[in-house]
């Protein structure tokens, strides 16, 4: 770096630069350095170290598996102690049966992928349209006033209300089970990223456009990544809604021709009595609502929230 | 609009292309309807020469964020006009206004890249800016992981990338502790030297507008007029402790003080 050359070209202007010999000014300039990386080092505080595995298991592990447990006495105390006969409140070892059943038949991964593919499918259509939905109204205020309220509205309206309706438009198809996904998870999806456009501190609006990003590149490069936190808890929230609005459909919405989803499975085993059956269905939709959440979501955010330093522990 | 890519080290030359690097003349800025209306600043003239460092100063209300926001172009005069030769100035926060999504590298990568540099080019470039700052090594550090003060050295090199012939800073050191501060205004006075950008630097501290320029302007408040302007020949490199910058900065702020008893309510 040829410091010393803009020296010299400025020491015609620069008032006073160009008089002292050259190596007091290069002393003074190391002195900077060095005072520069002392202020660093002292302000910068090394990242905390990770804690050991056997930390992370007793901290974050055990507390749950604990919890279940507790949970699963519970139910076979109160099973055995006889409160309710069998076919009405059958043990934990029961309901094990029937998954196991379904497992040695070889329908349960049929079972769950019928309804996970068309949850992730349902999933896919509802981000494609809530992210342009919710930028535009996050972005234009005659759209943010006219349906901003009626798409926070829609969040409340339970998708199951939207089932008998769908039925008359779309008969028992696939396509009245999408309707119901896209109808729950559209508006969750589009409020996610209002609320994170909303949350942009405007000082990196205001950095982006005297950096010249303006229009389409703004959009691209400041507005996006900056409500990517917000962005993220929409489509997580909206999963939930997919998922759930799911198998609202998938139970009454019943036909031979859609093949089994959970859903339709649960509703199966109601026809036949079946209270193992049943409960069996209702873990098993839970457990794939919690795996995709633990799976999937929650690394990413907290992947994203930590590289922000929007986490408690850095790194 | 010409952005050209030129290093610091040649463009001695650009210095005596244009005969001022922003010029005021009779800057008006309202605000509101016909009455309330808010005055900001009034017939604001004033001329920044090439490579010319001048500190606007005031008490609040002066308009110095609306003058720099008009200089910008983040906002519009309501009359008069302003004439920025060198295009779009580059513009620094009090905060720093990093982008946390990104290294601070990449900060650096990403004006260098709205600014039209190509793709291969950027990565060297951002790492010769954070050279130039002292932060060598630091590309791939988060945002969140470095101290205040490198962090606003971060943004002076992001504002750098713009290679834009002025630089505005908005209270740049405000938030920063008074060690650090000093410091950068060392490392300020340097990368100006080096570089022969024209700055126009806003401040509420008197002692860091008569350490850092060549030119102070007082600015009166509600609304914002310019008062009087002190050229300053004190050597650099000065130190905010120096008995002359001590000596001035007392005669500004008598002046400073001045202009607030005006607005004392009969």
């Amino acid at each position: 770096m040829s410091s010393t050359d803009a020296d010299t070209a400025r020491g015609t202007e620069g008032p006073g630069r160009g008089s002292g010999p050259s190596g007091g000014a290069d002393r003074e300039r190391s002195d900077l350095a060095d005072l520069e990386a002392g202020l660093d080092a002292l302000e910068t505080r090394p990242a905390p170290d990770r804690p050991p595995v056997g930390r992370i298991l007793l901290d974050k592990v055990v507390p749950p598996l604990a919890a279940i447990v507790l949970v699963l006495t519970v139910w076979q105390i109160v099973h055995l102690s006889g409160v309710k006969p069998d076919y009405l409140l059958p043990g934990p070892l029961d309901v094990w049966g029937a998954v196991e059943q379904m497992w040695v038949q070889g329908t349960l991964l049929e079972y769950i992928w019928t309804s996970v593919s068309r949850g992730i499918s349902g999933f896919a259509i509802a981000i494609a349209l809530g992210t342009p939905l919710g930028l535009l109204i996050a972005r234009v205020k005659v759209v943010r006033a006219a349906i901003g309220p009626i798409v926070t509205g829609l969040q409340s309206l339970p998708s199951i209300a939207w089932v008998p309706a769908a039925i008359i438009w779309f008969g028992l198809t696939n396509g009245t089970i999408y309707a119901v996904i896209l109808l729950g998870a559209v508006p969750s999806i589009a409020n996610g990223i209002v609320a994170g456009v909303d949350q942009i501190p405007p000082i990196h609006l205001r950095a982006g456009r005297t950096l010249g990003a303006t229009g389409l590149t703004g959009v691209r490069h400041i507005l996006l990544p900056a409500a990517l936190p917000g962005y993220l808890a929409g489509l997580k929230q909206g999963w939930a809604f997919s998922w759930r609005s799911l198998m609202a459909a998938e139970l009454i919405v019943n036909a031979p021709a859609l093949g089994t989803g959970l859903g339709q499975l649960m509703e199966n085993y109601r026809t036949m009595q079946n209270m193992s059956g049943v409960l069996a269905a209702i873990l098993l939709i839970l457990l794939v609502g919690v795996a995709i959440d633990l799976l999937f979501f929650s690394p990413l955010e907290r992947r994203v929230l930590r590289s922000r330093g929007l986490l408690g522990r850095s790194g | 609009m010409a952005l050209t890519v030129t290093t610091p080290d040649s463009d001695s030359g650009r210095a005596t292309t244009a005969p001022h690097a922003v010029r005021f003349d009779s800057v008006s800025k309202s605000f509101g309807r016909a009455a309330a209306r808010q005055r900001a600043v009034e017939e604001v003239d004033l001329t920044v020469r090439p490579g010319e460092f001048v500190t606007l100063i005031g008490a609040s209300g002066c308009g110095k964020s609306t003058l720099l926001n008009l200089v910008a172009g983040l906002d519009e005069p309501t009359s008069g006009t302003i004439d920025v030769p060198g295009g779009r100035p580059a513009l620094m926060f009090q905060e720093h206004a990093l982008f946390p999504w990104l290294t601070a590298g990449r900060n650096i990568e990403l004006a260098l890249k709205l600014r039209g540099v190509p793709k291969k080019e950027r990565r060297p470039e951002a790492e010769r800016l954070l050279e130039l700052v002292r932060l060598g090594g630091t590309h791939g550090k988060r945002v969140h992981e470095l101290s205040g003060g490198m962090r606003q050295r971060v943004a002076l090199a992001r504002a750098l990338a713009q290679d834009s012939q002025l630089l505005l800073m908005d209270e740049p050191f405000a938030a920063l502790d008074a060690i650090t501060r000093d410091v950068l205004h060392e490392e300020l006075t340097r990368v100006w030297q080096e570089t022969g950008l024209s700055v126009l630097f806003v401040t509420h501290n008197v002692r860091e507008a008569v350490r850092l320029a060549q030119r102070v302007v007082l600015l009166s408040s509600r609304p914002g007029r310019v008062v009087r302007e002190w050229e300053i020949d004190i050597p650099q490199p000065r130190r905010i402790e120096d008995s002359a910058v001590s000596a001035l900065s007392v005669e500004i702020t008598d002046h400073l003080r001045q202009e607030i008893r005006r607005h004392v309510q009969h």
